[in-house]
C-alpha cells in the first residue's frame, strides 16, 4: 500500500484523469491500454461463441441451437477472434506500448494517427457487433462466393464493412511502426541491436501495409457484387467464384503471419530474459522474421488445392509453402539452443514461452502435413485443418500474448501479478488446450468435415473429449482475467526491472513516465547483453 | 475396425497411398516434437537458475549449426513435397477406361446420374474394382464431394465442371460428405457410397425402372427445346451439325481451335456467344435458366451418343 506521506511519482497513468484524458490521449501507452480493453472484450465475445459451439457438438444431433444459429456462431467466432482479437492483439497492445520504448523513443512517429487507428478498430468492431446483434452472419469468416454474394440472407454487408474499416486500423498501425523503427531509434540503437520483438513487429508491419489493402479491395468487390450484381464472382453473370478465394487468401494467408510473427517476437524476448543469455543466432532469428513476411505472400494457393485450381498451380504453391517452414524451424531451434548453458528461470512468462514453443512446433509440423498435396486433399475442410490452425493461433499466438502480458504487466501497471496462480493458469491452459484440439486432428483424419452442425455418431467420443478440454481451457483463460484485475490493487509494487532484463523499457520506472524516459537513452551494447544488468559472470553447467 | 478407430477405413486404391504418406509425415513430426520437447525439458532442468546473481558465460553462436538445422529440415520437406505431389498427380489423372458418372450438387443434396438412366439422391452405387470418374456440376453455391474412405475430395463449383476419380477396393457402405460450407443445411448434405460386387451392381442397375438412358433423356430434351430446328443432322441448319462432334477439334471464328469436350459443350449451351464456330453467325440464344445442370448433362450425353466413340478421361481431366 502506498503511504499518503510520499507523493506518488508522476507516470502515464496518474498524470491526467477523466474519460477525456483517455479518449483523446496521444500517448502510445494509453492507446495500448485502450486496445487491450477492446481486444479483451472481443476475445471473451469470441470465446462465448466458441463455448456455444462446443456445447452443441457434445451430441451428434443438433439439439442445442438450430442450424441457422450454429452457422452464425462459428462465423461470428471466426470474425471476432481473427479480425478483432488475433490481428490487433499483440501489435496494437504490447507492440503499441513497448515498440517505442524498446528503441528508446518517446512515442510512435504519428501519435494522432495511432489514436485514429484505435477509433477505426472500434468503429469497425461496432459495425460487426451491430451485425451480430441484428441477426448475425452465416457465411463463415471466409465469406466464400457465391454463397456470400447471392445466397446468404444474413448480415454480410455490415460484417464485411466492419472488417473493411478495421483493416485501415491495421494498415495505419503498420505504417506507424515502420516509420517509427526507421526514424525514431535512440542514438546507438542500430538495426542489429534492436530487440527481436522490434524486428518481428517490423516484419509484421510490412505485411499489414502491403497485404491489408488487398482484402479491402476484395471486400469492396464483394459489396458491389452483393448489392449491384456486377458479375465478378457470380458464375451466372460470367464471374468466377474461385477468383474470390484467390483474392481473399492473398491477404488472409499473410494475415496468419500478422498473428504469429509478433508472438514469435515475444517468445524471443522471454527465452532470452529467463535464460539470461542473448538469443542464440540473433541475426538468423531476425532475418527469419523478414523471410516469413516475404515468403508468406507466395503461398496463398495452398488453401485452394481442391478448388478447381490447376494441378500445376497447386504444385507450385505446395513447393513454395515448404520454404516458409524453414525460417520457422530456424526460430524454434534457436530458441531451444538459447537454453544451453543458460540460467533458466521458471517464472510464469517463461512457462508460457515453453508452452508456445511446444504448441507451435506441433502446429508448424502439421502445417507440413497439409502442404503435402496428396495429404491435403483428404484433410482440407476437415477438423484436421481446424486443429492445425488453432495450434498456431491459440496455442501459438495466445500463449505468447499471455506470456507477454505477464512479463510486461509490472511495467504497464507497476504491480506484480500473483506468481503461484499465474503458474497454475499457464499449466491449465496448456493441458486444456491440448485436450481441446488434439482430438480434432484425429477427427479430421477420420473424415469429420468442418462447419458441421450435425455429425455421424462415430465421431462423438472425440467431440466430447474436445468439449471437456474447452471447459478446462475456459477456466485457464478466466484466471488471468481475475488475478490481473486483483493485482491492480493488491499486487506487490513492482521495481523498475524485476526480471533483470536488458530492454530499454526496463531502464525507466514502472509504470513509465509520460515521455517514457527522463533522459534519452544512449545505446552502447547489443540487445540481451546481461552483463550490463547482472553482477559478475559465472560459468554455468 | 474397433469402436475407437484412429484411421478411417481404406476402401480405394488411393487410401493406402495417402496413408503411407501419412505414416511418413507422422514419423517426421513425432521425431521433431520429441526432439524439441526433450531438449527443452533437459536443458531447462539441467541449466535451471541456482542463484539470483548468476550470469552465464555466453557461448559463441554457430554458423555450422544454423546451416545444419536449415538444410536438413529443407531436405526432409522436399521429400514431403515430392511424395505428396506424386499422390496428387495420380488423383488428378483418371484412367481412360474409367466408368463415367455425373453428379449435380445443389443445396442440400447430391444427385447422381448413371449413363444407363438410373438416378439417385444422396446415394451412389458403384461396382467393386472399377475405376469411376465423376463429372460434377453445381446448381447454386460451391459444394465439395468428399468420401473419407476413398481419401478423395473435390470442390464442385457453379459455372464449371470439376472431375474426380477413384477405384473402390472394398465392398461396403461409406460416408459421402459435403466438405465446403454451403448454407443452412450443409451438415445435412451427406449420403452413402455403396461399393457392390459387380454382379450385385448389375442387378441393381436392372432393378430400377429408369425413364431411359441418359442419352435418351437428352435426345428428348433436344427436341423439346427445339435445338433440332437449327442444329440439323445433315448440316443444312443455321447452326453446325452435332453429328460426330464430341472429341473432335473445332475451328472457331476467331481462328482458335478447341476440342469439343464437356466444358465446351456446356459453355456453348449456356453462353453461346463465347465461342462461335467458324462459318456460322452468333444467332443462338442462351439457354441459361431454361435448362438445369442435369439437363445440360443429358444433352451432353446425347451429343456424345451421336458419335464418334466417346473419349473418357482425356482432355479436360488434368485441368480439374
Amino acid at each position: 500500500m502506498i503511504t499518503a506521506a510520499v507523493p506518488e511519482r508522476e507516470n502515464y497513468l496518474n498524470n491526467a484523469y477523466g474519460i477525456k484524458s483517455w479518449l483523446l490521449t496521444r500517448d502510445h501507452k494509453r492507446i495500448g491500454l485502450l486496445y487491450l480493453f477492446t481486444v479483451t472484450l472481443f476475445f471473451f465475445l469470441g470465446g462465448a461463441f466458441a463455448t456455444m459451439i462446443r456445447i452443441e457438438l457434445l451430441t451428434p444431433q443438433g439439439n442445442f441451437v438450430s442450424s441457422e444459429t450454429y452457422n452464425k456462431l462459428f462465423t461470428m467466432h471466426g470474425v471476432a477472434m481473427i479480425f478483432f482479437f488475433l490481428i490487433p492483439a499483440i501489435p496494437a497492445t504490447l507492440g503499441n506500448f513497448f515498440l517505442p520504448m524498446m528503441i528508446g523513443a518517446r512515442d510512435l512517429a504519428f501519435p494522432r494517427i495511432n489514436l485514429l487507428s484505435w477509433y477505426l478498430l472500434v468503429i469497425g468492431g461496432l459495425f460487426s457487433l451491430f451485425a451480430m446483434l441484428a441477426g448475425g452472419v452465416d457465411t463463415g469468416w471466409t465469406f466464400y462466393t457465391p454463397y456470400s454474394t447471392t445466397y446468404s440472407n444474413s448480415w454480410v454487408i455490415a460484417t464485411a464493412l466492419g472488417i473493411f474499416i478495421s483493416g485501415f486500423s491495421s494498415i495505419l498501425t503498420g505504417l506507424n511502426f515502420i516509420v517509427t523503427v526507421h526514424r525514431m531509434r535512440a542514438p546507438g540503437m542500430t538495426w542489429m541491436r534492436m530487440p527481436l520483438f522490434v524486428w518481428s513487429h517490423y516484419a509484421t508491419a510490412l505485411i499489414q501495409v502491403l497485404g491489408t489493402p488487398v482484402v479491402a479491395v476484395t471486400i469492396i468487390l464483394l459489396f458491389c457484387e452483393r448489392v449491384f450484381h456486377i458479375g465478378i464472382f457470380d458464375p451466372t453473370l460470367g464471374g468466377d467464384p474461385v477468383l474470390f478465394q484467390h483474392m481473399f487468401w492473398f491477404y488472409s494467408h499473410p494475415a496468419v503471419y500478422i498473428m504469429i510473427l509478433p508472438a514469435m517476437g515475444i517468445v524471443s524476448e522471454l527465452v532470452s530474459v529467463f535464460s539470461r543469455k542473448p538469443v542464440f543466432g540473433y541475426q538468423f532469428v531476425a532475418y527469419a522474421s523478414m523471410a516469413i513476411a516475404v515468403l508468406g505472400f507466395l503461398v496463398w494457393g495452398h488453401h485452394l488445392f481442391v478448388s478447381t485450381q490447376s494441378v500445376y498451380a497447386a504444385l507450385v504453391f505446395s513447393f513454395l509453402s515448404y520454404f516458409v517452414a524453414i525460417p520457422s524451424a530456424i526460430k524454434v531451434f534457436n530458441w531451444t539452443a538459447t537454453l544451453y548453458k543458460g540460467s533458466i528461470s521458471f517464472a510464469t512468462p517463461m512457462l508460457y514461452a515453453f508452452g508456445f514453443i511446444g504448441l507451435f512446433t506441433i502446429g508448424g509440423l502439421t502445417g507440413l502435413f497439409v502442404a503435402a498435396l496428396g495429404f491435403d486433399v483428404h484433410v482440407t475442410d476437415t477438423y484436421f485443418v481446424v486443429a492445425h490452425f488453432h495450434y498456431i493461433m491459440v496455442g501459438g499466438t495466445i500463449m505468447a500474448y499471455l506470456g507477454g502480458l505477464h512479463y510486461w504487466w509490472p511495467k504497464i501497471t507497476g504491480r506484480m501479478y500473483p506468481e503461484g496462480w499465474a503458474k497454475l493458469s499457464a499449466l491449465i491452459i496448456f493441458l486444456g488446450f491440448n485436450l481441446t484440439f488434439f482430438p480434432q486432428f484425429i477427427l479430421g483424419y477420420l473424415g469429420m468435415p468442418r462447419r458441421y452442425h450435425v455429425y455421424p455418431d462415430e465421431f462423438q467420443v472425440l467431440h466430447v473429449l474436445s468439449t471437456a478440454g474447452a471447459s478446462v481451457l475456459a477456466v485457464g483463460y478466466l484466471m488471468p482475467m481475475i488475478y490481473f484485475i486483483w493485482s491492480l490493487r493488491y499486487g506487490k509494487v513492482a521495481s523498475a526491472n524485476p526480471w533483470g532484463a536488458t530492454g530499454l523499457e526496463w531502464q525507466t520506472p514502472s509504470p513509465p513516465p509520460v515521455h517514457n524516459f527522463d533522459v534519452t537513452p544512449i545505446v552502447t551494447h547489443d540487445a540481451y547483453d546481461y552483463s550490463t544488468v547482472i553482477g559478475q559472470e559465472v560459468e554455468v553447467g | 475396425m474397433g469402436k475407437f478407430p484412429l484411421f478411417p477405413e481404406q476402401a480405394s486404391t488411393f487410401a493406402p497411398d495417402v496413408d503411407h504418406l501419412t505414416y511418413f509425415l507422422l514419423a517426421v513430426a513425432v521425431f521433431f516434437t520429441v526432439l524439441i520437447f526433450c531438449s527443452i525439458f533437459y536443458l531447462a532442468i539441467r541449466y535451471r537458475r541456482r542463484s539470483d546473481g548468476e550470469l552465464p558465460h555466453v557461448p559463441h553462436g554457430g554458423l555450422a549449426l544454423e546451416i545444419v538445422w536449415s538444410v536438413i529440415p529443407f531436405g526432409i520437406t522436399m521429400v514431403m513435397f515430392t511424395w505428396g505431389a506424386s499422390v496428387f498427380f495420380n488423383e488428378s489423372r483418371p484412367p481412360n477406361n474409367a466408368m463415367p458418372l455425373y453428379v449435380v450438387a445443389k443445396q442440400w443434396m447430391w444427385k447422381i446420374e448413371h449413363m444407363e438412366g438410373q438416378r439417385e439422391i444422396n446415394e451412389l452405387h458403384i461396382p467393386l474394382g472399377r475405376a469411376v470418374r465423376l463429372t460434377m456440376a453445381s446448381e447454386d453455391v460451391i459444394h465439395s464431394f468428399y468420401v473419407p474412405a476413398f481419401r478423395v475430395k473435390q470442390d464442385v463449383v457453379p459455372g464449371k465442371y470439376s472431375t474426380i476419380w477413384f477405384q473402390p477396393t472394398k465392398p461396403g457402405k461409406y460416408h459421402l460428405f459435403c466438405a465446403e460450407f454451403c448454407g443452412t443445411r450443409h451438415s445435412g448434405m451427406i449420403g452413402w457410397v455403396y461399393v457392390m460386387q459387380p454382379r450385385d451392381y448389375q442387378n441393381w442397375l436392372s432393378g430400377g425402372a429408369p425413364a431411359g438412358t441418359l442419352a435418351e433423356s437428352g435426345e428428348k430434351l433436344f427436341t423439346d427445346l427445339a435445338c433440332s430446328n437449327c442444329h440439323k443432322a445433315d448440316g443444312t441448319g443455321r447452326c453446325p451439325s452435332l453429328e460426330g462432334l464430341f472429341g473432335k477439334t473445332v475451328q472457331l471464328a476467331n481462328g482458335a481451335k478447341i476440342v469439343a469436350d464437356e466444358p465446351y459443350i456446356r459453355e456453348s449451351i449456356l453462353h453461346p456467344a463465347a465461342k462461335i464456330v467458324a462459318g456460322y453467325l452468333p444467332v443462338m440464344p442462351t439457354f441459361q435458366g431454361l435448362v438445369t445442370e442435369d439437363g445440360v448433362l443429358q444433352l451432353i450425353e446425347y451429343i456424345k451418343s451421336l458419335g464418334p466413340k466417346p473419349i473418357v478421361g482425356g482432355g479436360g481431366a488434368l485441368g480439374k
